[in-house]
């Protein structure tokens, strides 16, 4: 099974721009490199949600803000490890419309619960198979690192 | 030019990040790139032969759907393309009131 290895720093981050965001959706990209069980993610990058008619339950990311994404990732060596929203006074499970416009394939979807304003519980997918016709999502363990003394 | 491979894709060329090709237009280098890895031309093209919906492609900064040609548009050695599949989803819709 796959596992999204995230320093302790990176998941406080995400979870805070859910809550930041709330009650709209908040959205960003997980930079990393793959390991041998997983993705080991190094940092998330904040996107701005462009589904300015229904911030409150639906997210996208510009295209053009994700070709800066990913040249930022190059740059540093790293790749597109997921990509992490909110789900306001919503469980942290996918949707329907979470499936049917996930399209990143052995990528990690993150999705944070944010109760009243408050980041609750934060789960994340694995977009298994080999193509849009056998596409499915794995429940993923998050592996959170605490930092080094 | 370059063309920029987005993660899901990269096993389907060696798992380089960057596919280097000489071409034309966006058409053709499109058509070069799914010539040398055929694997390559489901995941970027419909039954119909289009690009998929949600794959976006990136002319250097530029959304390739809205340039005058298309993909038509004429390319040259230092350009770059992404391929950027979408990214949108969101909670379920619950009806004003129930929230």
């Amino acid at each position: 099974m796959s596992t999204l290895r995230l320093p302790r720093a990176v998941y406080a981050a995400l979870r805070a721009h859910g809550e930041e965001t709330y009650p709209h959706e908040c959205c960003g990209a997980l930079l990393g490199l793959p390991v041998e069980d997983g993705w080991q993610v190094t940092a998330a990058v904040r996107a701005g949600n462009t589904r300015t008619d229904s911030a409150h339950n639906r997210y996208q990311i510009s295209p053009a803000e994700l070709v800066k994404i990913e040249r930022e990732a190059r740059r540093q060596s790293l790749e597109i490890a997921g990509f992490y929203h909110s789900h306001p006074d919503h469980p942290a499970q996918w949707s329907a419309t979470d499936f049917a416009e996930a399209h990143w394939l052995g990528c990690c979807y993150v999705i944070t619960e944010v109760a009243q304003g408050t980041a609750a519980v934060t789960n994340s997918f694995f977009l298994a198979g080999t193509t849009e016709e056998d596409k499915r999502y794995e429940p993923q363990p998050i592996a959170i690192e605490e930092p080094r003394e | 030019m370059t063309i920029f491979i987005p993660t899901p894709l990269r096993s389907y060329v060696g798992g380089k990040n960057a596919v280097e090709i000489e071409a034309a237009t966006v058409a053709s280098a499109l058509a070069q790139l799914t010539a040398a890895h055929p694997d390559l031309r489901r995941h970027l093209f419909n039954d119909e032969g289009k690009v998929r919906a949600f794959v976006n492609l990136y002319l250097n900064d530029e959304d390739v759907r809205y340039l005058p040609a298309k993909e038509e548009t004429a390319v040259s050695a230092t350009d770059t393309l992404s391929i950027i599949p979408s990214i949108a989803g969101g909670s379920p819709f619950m009806p004003c009131g129930e929230r």
